[in-house]
């Protein structure tokens, strides 16, 4: 099978390309990329607005017209919730995949809370088996830091690495124990997967539900202080300079964490961070202005202004490594509940690229190429996944662009089966028109093929 | 008044408020009659939801509505048992299948009257939320500060206590604000919220500073059933440290009134001598607090023509 990808402007941050050229595929990997026309005789010739989706699958050579388009390595989102096994009825690694492949994703790194949490090599051969049944993009699971996310015990690490996981988690908790966390960058080392701390101190945080500000204060709601977050990052900092071992921020939400973590790449120390377009974009106000709707709820919180514009400092000079949307769908049910009693978490996927486009690269002038460095070679880099590039040979995953595309964000129409989601309604322009994973087109149009 | 429901005083107008109290001095004589009970609300049901304990509120309210002759329904419920496993919007949608013409609620997470109120015909009156609002509270302090003092604007008040979370400081600092009173706190640092000066209050070093040449000074209910961490070390620091006792007696104007939300804990946020003591309007505030609750009802209720309760 051939695919060639015409006339759009190719970006790669990692192989450090940025013209109008065309891209041939063929087996599903990349063959080659040239500023030169690559001809396909005898294609089915399809694009944005075009249709003949349906022959594509069938067809053997295939031209997708990128002209005015923006062409990128495929995206990667390292911190999804896909909720199978266990809740089901809130995501299922179907959905989730789906979700991801309609909003321009072709790998995942998924978190292992689900229930069962997935801290043995079983549940990790579990979700890996039904990634590859289902095909339609890269799903990475990740596995716990602690057997049952107790926070007292080392998980069955070896042996989920040797079944596939990327990198060791408690997300949705903080480790408490300093020495546990310690063993486990230090164990999880031995095995060449990463640790992703979820930076929470419980005794700070205290039952809080919003940001400690102004706003909390008007509203009324109990308050989660910003050293929650910070006081652990610090510790999480400091054990991966203790032990010489990487950590990985998971949802950066303050000013304080991101110089920190500034301090800390200055010093060499070998930390790196992702920050949610939720966290980019919104603040506290939020949960005012939405009249606590708990579709703002999430953890961390949604923070002030000057949280907001540090995290865009920290895209710009590069403190904040990646993007990562925190994808967390709850049941319509379980967000319906008041606002302490509902769970936390924002439905991420499929929001992010117009949010992202419009608000960072339109309004905070982020540059694209900038951002599509945020989507592909940063957070490969900071999981370790060979991924986020076009090197010849490689497994072609590609995530095509149109920046002038306006669209309306409409929670009701996600693949997700999450609805919690702050920006519906939304009207933003920039939008992705087409996912290429494994050399296959995954998505035309917002609609998967 | 086209105002459907009462969340907070942070939607009302200065002079709403101000309607508001002027129909309470009618109300208020309603009860001071033998036969205390006026047509007005006749064939309209009230329920009165409290998620969380409550005996003045509640009972302050059900006397109103009985004093309009409206029907009242009351559901109390500690904790939120009951409303386990039912979402609050299925809540909201069985409570209007029932067609009462006024939920009174009280709830212990902020914001639940205000989303009850986006899926209600009926009218919602916060009676408490969270730490959030008690609107009917501050509007019946309010009242007895004016009936005391004449007027609200220019007034020294000074308010006591967990500010942090109590609600009741929340509608009160809100409601005095918007009045033109100049409102001071004073609580330890570990209840007091770091923006607070943003509300446009002043923050009191201690209550001596606080209480002097207060016109009103208004002591809160420390919530004993409230905190798990410890924000104080013990009831007895509490009040040695915090509460208004006779030796600050001293430092107040001599027509200085002494207010308190009640129920009161003599001996920890008041001493006795104090509550019960010439300066101290505790009662007058319950008595208030039915008059107020009646004028809402009755505004809210489409306010017909309010000359009618005086009948």
């Amino acid at each position: 099978m051939k695919l060639v990808i015409r006339g759009g402007r190719i970006i790669s941050p990692r192989d450090k390309i940025d013209y109008i050229g065309d891209i041939l595929i063929e087996d599903g990997v990349f063959k080659r990329i040239s500023q030169k026309p690559i001809e396909l005789s005898d294609a089915l010739e399809v694009g944005p607005g075009k249709g003949q989706t349906k022959s594509i699958k069938k067809a053997d050579k295939v031209v997708f017209d990128a002209t005015g388009l923006v062409v990128a390595p495929g995206f990667i989102d390292i911190h999804v919730h896909f909720r199978e096994p266990g809740r089901e009825d809130a995501e299922t690694i179907e959905t989730g995949m789906k979700a991801a492949a309609a909003s321009g994703f072709t790998s995942v790194v998924t978190m292992p809370n689900t229930t069962p949490a997935n801290d043995t090599e079983a549940t990790t051969l579990f979700i890996l088996q039904r990634a590859t049944q289902i095909g339609l993009i890269n799903v990475y699971p990740s596995g716990t830091i602690t057997t049952g996310r107790s926070g007292k015990e080392l998980a069955a690490i070896g042996e989920m690495a040797e079944a596939g996981i990327v990198a060791i988690t408690d997300d949705g908790d903080g480790v408490m124990n300093g020495t546990i966390m310690r063993r486990a960058l230090e164990y999880s080392s031995d095995f060449g997967i990463r640790v992703i701390s979820h930076s929470e101190d419980k005794t700070l945080s205290a039952g809080g539900v919003m940001h400690e500000g102004f706003v909390s204060t008007k509203l009324g709601l109990p308050p989660i202080p910003p050293q929650a977050e910070s006081v652990m990052i610090y510790r999480d900092i400091s054990l991966s300079k203790l032990t010489d071992v990487p950590i990985h921020i998971a949802h950066v939400s303050t000013r304080e964490s991101t110089e920190l973590i500034r301090r800390a790449k200055r010093e060499g120390i070998k930390v790196t961070a992702e920050a949610a377009p939720h966290h980019l974009t919104l603040t506290d106000e939020a949960v005012a202005e939405m009249d606590y709707d708990t579709s703002t709820k999430v953890n961390p919180p949604l923070r002030t202004q000057d949280d907001v514009d540090a995290l865009i400092e920290g895209i710009l000079d590069g403190t904040i490594d990646a993007i990562a949307t925190d994808h967390a769908p709850h049941t319509t049910t379980d967000k319906e509940q008041d606002y302490v009693e509902a769970p936390f978490g924002i439905v991420g996927l499929e929001s992010a690229l117009p949010v992202c486009l419009d608000r960072l690269c339109g309004k905070a002038k982020v540059p694209l190429e900038l951002l599509i460095e945020k989507f592909t070679l940063g957070p490969a880099d900071a999981i370790g996944l060979k991924k986020g590039g076009m090197e010849k040979g490689a497994a072609a995953d590609l995530t095509i662009i149109d920046p002038n595309k306006k669209v309306t964000i409409d929670a009701s129409t996600f693949y997700s089966k999450g609805r919690n989601c702050p920006f519906n309604g939304w009207s933003l322009t920039g939008a992705p028109v087409c996912t290429v994973a494994f050399g296959q087109i995954k998505m035309i149009d917002g609609r998967i093929i | 008044m086209p105002r459907k429901h009462l969340l907070g005083i942070a939607d009302l107008s200065p002079f709403e408020i101000s309607m508001i109290l002027d129909l309470a001095e009618s109300t208020k004589s309603i009860s001071e009659r033998t036969i205390k009970k006026v047509p007005t609300l006749r064939g309209r049901t009230i329920l009165n939801l409290f998620f969380e304990p409550s005996t003045r509120t509640r009972l302050s309210f059900e006397i109103a509505q009985k004093r309009l002759s409206a029907d009242t329904v009351n559901f109390s419920v500690s904790g939120s048992s009951v409303s386990k496993g039912e979402t609050l919007v299925d809540t909201a949608k069985n409570l209007a299948a029932m067609r009462p013409s006024v939920i009174v609620i009280r709830h212990g997470v902020a914001g639940y009257p205000h989303r009850l109120a986006k899926l209600m015909d009926a009218s919602v009156i916060n009676a408490g939320d969270g730490f959030h609002e008690h609107p009917t509270q501050a509007l019946l302090d309010l009242m007895t500060i004016r009936e005391r003092k004449g007027q609200v604007e220019g007034l020294k008040v000074a308010i006591i206590g967990d500010i942090a979370r109590s609600r009741v400081a929340g509608s009160n600092i809100l409601c005095l604000s918007k009045m033109g009173a100049e409102v001071t706190v004073m609580a330890p640092r570990s209840m007091l919220p770091y923006h607070i000066k943003k509300t446009g209050v002043n923050v009191a070093a201690n209550l001596k500073d606080a209480i002097t040449n207060k016109d009103v000074v208004m002591a809160l209910r420390i919530q004993r059933e409230r905190d798990s961490v410890s924000r104080f070390p013990s009831l007895r620091e509490y009040n040695r440290y915090y509460g208004l006792k006779m030796e600050h007696m001293q430092y107040l104007k001599d027509d200085c009134i002494i207010m308190h939300p009640g129920p009161i804990n003599r001996g920890v946020e008041i001493d006795p001598e104090v509550a019960d003591g010439p300066l101290s309007v505790i009662l007058e505030q319950v008595s208030n607090g039915v008059a107020v609750r009646m004028a809402v009802l009755l505004l809210l209720l489409g306010g017909r023509n309010i000359y009618e309760v005086s009948d």
